[in-house]
């Protein structure tokens, strides 16, 4: 067939939500341009009950993920950085459009996008030994630290950095257990679309993450406020101002609050953003040897 | 309340005969099964919103007939099941009380306890629910020990069998027979279990045989099948009150029951029967929920309005 003659296939970006692909419940759409201003697509412009939805999705899908073994987490994400590998040219090119970069730049910081889900893969069945252990107590017990994960967690994704600072927001939350609503870059979200048909098909159960395009000062408000969201990382707050909103209304229900801060996605993540949503759980147990009675209890 | 409806004696001549009965049912006219979905799915679309919502979330909790019918219901289970009856959301207090409790016949005597001094009533099933699969003189002294420890309304399962195989005449004597018993100390509900009748003729069959015999309510389903309330086939009972009142002027009350979980639906019914029988059924005597996980949808909905955030389900009871 010769191109000339042949039509355009555009593609309709959507949401992810509850391993499902809708559009946003209120119909509405927006522009998303590249760097230089050119049309690129329509992304769905979320609502407040898209982002009701998505925390419905992610509290369904808390306990399934939470519970799964950390070994089980750590195979499933590496299964993502397998199938974003597989589909990087995709990802080359929009970064490229979004971000105003040469293919080879782009290519750079999708690798290190892959690399990293591959990073936080390994650290799903480490991160207990870290942040946790054996206390020393004085009486007959085990005294052991576990740490949990929070819940459901609300991420505004960096407004920049539309791949390497998604997935370095993301991976963290997830691979510890809790499940996100992701508010994708208002500008660049087509990246973020894109990673929700790339987590649809790689064994990641419905609903752990959820995805949503629009502006982070529309649906934050409702997030923050949400009495079923127990946690909140501002990193894609716009503004000091909506920062500061948000921070006020999570401390309702006492929501864990990662602060808006300026960082560097190139670098070393560390650990910082996995111990963010996690919570320590202690147990007390009998060491089981009590003397003459022979009893344990 | 009379013990024979005077509904029944002007029918007399229809149901003197399993063959005059039959001609009579089979003579009702057929349903419009595209037309009935279409309407049903139309009056869904409407949008209920600020005040009308909080008004429609009120009544609907006003409405619910908060079900236990599991074979683990333990006396402390329908305790705090009754607590939540009467008290559903403790954080705030102008929150309507359900209808009330529905449980089976042995818990009747726990759920009056509870509900002592309160105005939600005890509705227990009856009659071997729910398959109904039992002879009449066991279903009959099934209901006597319902009534005989205090409940205040019965709930019955039809034989769908004999309703199936077209002994109709056997059914509306079953009916009649049950609404004997209770008398005046108990409203008749009559359950047809819409899921197991296979047509929407035969649902308005059920509905007339159900209604001359003598019920006060007619519902759904037992929630025990796969199919129970549908706006079809709830809309299609609205229908035959409807054209009942007309005819005989005896208003009958409709419950539709299974499968309600969320507001949003609960909204759905509300809006067919205002469309359909008007506000003289937009009141707890005359249309019932049955629903169990409902009621917390509803209250979460109802928070979401109080608050303007979005409440979880850590803000309800577990149950």
């Amino acid at each position: 067939m010769s191109d000339a003659n042949r039509l355009s296939v555009f593609k309709t970006y959507k949401l992810y939500v509850g391993g499902k692909f809708p559009r946003s419940e209120s119909g509405r759409v927006y522009e998303v341009t590249d760097s230089k201003g050119k049309w690129l697509a329509n992304a769905p412009l979320s609502s407040r009950k898209d982002a009701r939805d998505a925390v419905v999705a992610a509290r369904k899908a808390f306990g399934g993920w939470a519970g799964a073994t950390a070994y089980n987490r750590g195979q499933i994400l590496y299964r993502v950085a397998e199938m974003l590998e597989g589909r990087k040219g995709q990802f080359v090119h929009e970064v490229a459009d979004a971000e105003g970069l040469s293919r080879n730049k782009a290519a750079v910081l999708v690798e290190a996008a892959i690399d990293r889900w591959v990073w936080y893969a390994g650290w799903t069945d480490k991160i207990a030994q870290v942040t946790g252990g054996a206390n020393p107590v004085a009486g007959p017990y085990f005294n052991l630290s576990t740490p949990e994960p929070t819940g459901v967690v609300t991420v505004l994704a960096p407004q920049d950095s539309s791949f390497l600072g998604l997935v370095s927001v993301i991976a963290p939350v997830i691979a510890t257990g809790n499940t996100a609503v992701v508010v994708a870059s208002e500008r660049a979200p087509l990246p973020a679309l894109s990673l929700g048909e790339v987590l649809a098909t790689s064994d990641l159960p419905g609903g752990v993450v959820n995805i949503l395009s629009g502006k982070a000062s529309e649906m934050g408000p409702h997030l923050a406020a949400h009495q079923d969201v127990n946690a909140i990382d501002l990193t894609g707050a716009s503004d000091d101002d909506l920062a500061r909103e948000l921070e006020i209304a999570a401390a309702d229900n006492l929501k864990r609050v990662l602060r808006r801060r300026t960082e560097d996605f190139a670098e070393s993540p560390g650990t910082d953003r996995m111990t963010a949503f996690l919570e320590t759980k202690t147990v007390w147990h009998p060491t089981g040897s009590l003397g003459a009675s022979g009893s344990s209890y | 309340m009379p013990t024979t409806a005077p509904a029944a004696l002007a029918f007399a001549d229809v149901t003197a005969s399993d063959s005059a009965l039959r001609r009579f049912l089979h003579g009702l006219p057929g349903v419009d099964a595209v037309g009935l979905e279409a309407r049903a799915a139309s009056l869904g679309t409407r949008s209920i919103k600020t005040t009308a919502k909080a008004y429609a979330i009120d009544l609907a909790i006003s409405m619910i007939d908060l079900t236990t019918l599991e074979g683990a219901d333990t006396p402390g289970k329908v305790r705090a099941l009754a607590a939540k009856a009467v008290n559903p959301d403790p954080t705030d207090r102008t929150t309507p009380t359900t209808a009330a409790v529905c449980v089976y016949p042995d818990m009747v005597a726990a759920a009056k306890a509870a509900l002592a001094g309160s105005d939600v009533k005890v509705a227990s099933v009856a009659t071997a629910f729910p398959a109904g699969r039992a002879a009449l003189p066991v279903k009959l002294a099934d209901t006597a020990d319902a009534i005989a420890a205090g409940a205040d309304e019965i709930d019955m399962v039809i034989d769908r069998g004999a309703f199936l195989a077209g002994r109709y005449l056997e059914v509306y004597e079953q009916i009649a027979a049950i609404r004997a018993e209770c008398g005046d100390r108990a409203r008749l509900k009559v359950i047809f279990e819409t899921g197991e009748l296979s047509t929407y003729d035969n649902i308005r069959r059920a509905s007339w045989l159900g209604m001359m015999a003598g019920a006060d309510f007619i519902k759904t389903s037992t929630g025990k099948v796969a199919v129970n309330a549908t706006p079809a086939n709830t809309l299609l009972m609205l229908e035959a009150v409807r054209d009942f009142r007309a005819q005989t002027g005896v208003q009958i009350g409709v419950k539709p029951a299974g499968g309600i979980r969320n507001t949003k639906e609960a909204i759905k019914f509300l809006v067919l029967v205002n469309e359909t029988v008007g506000e003289d059924w937009l009141d707890n005597h005359w249309f019932r929920f049955g629903a169990s996980s409902l009621l917390n949808d509803l209250l979460m909905q109802r928070q979401k309005l109080a608050t303007g955030r979005y409440s979880g389900p850590d803000y309800v009871t577990v149950d």
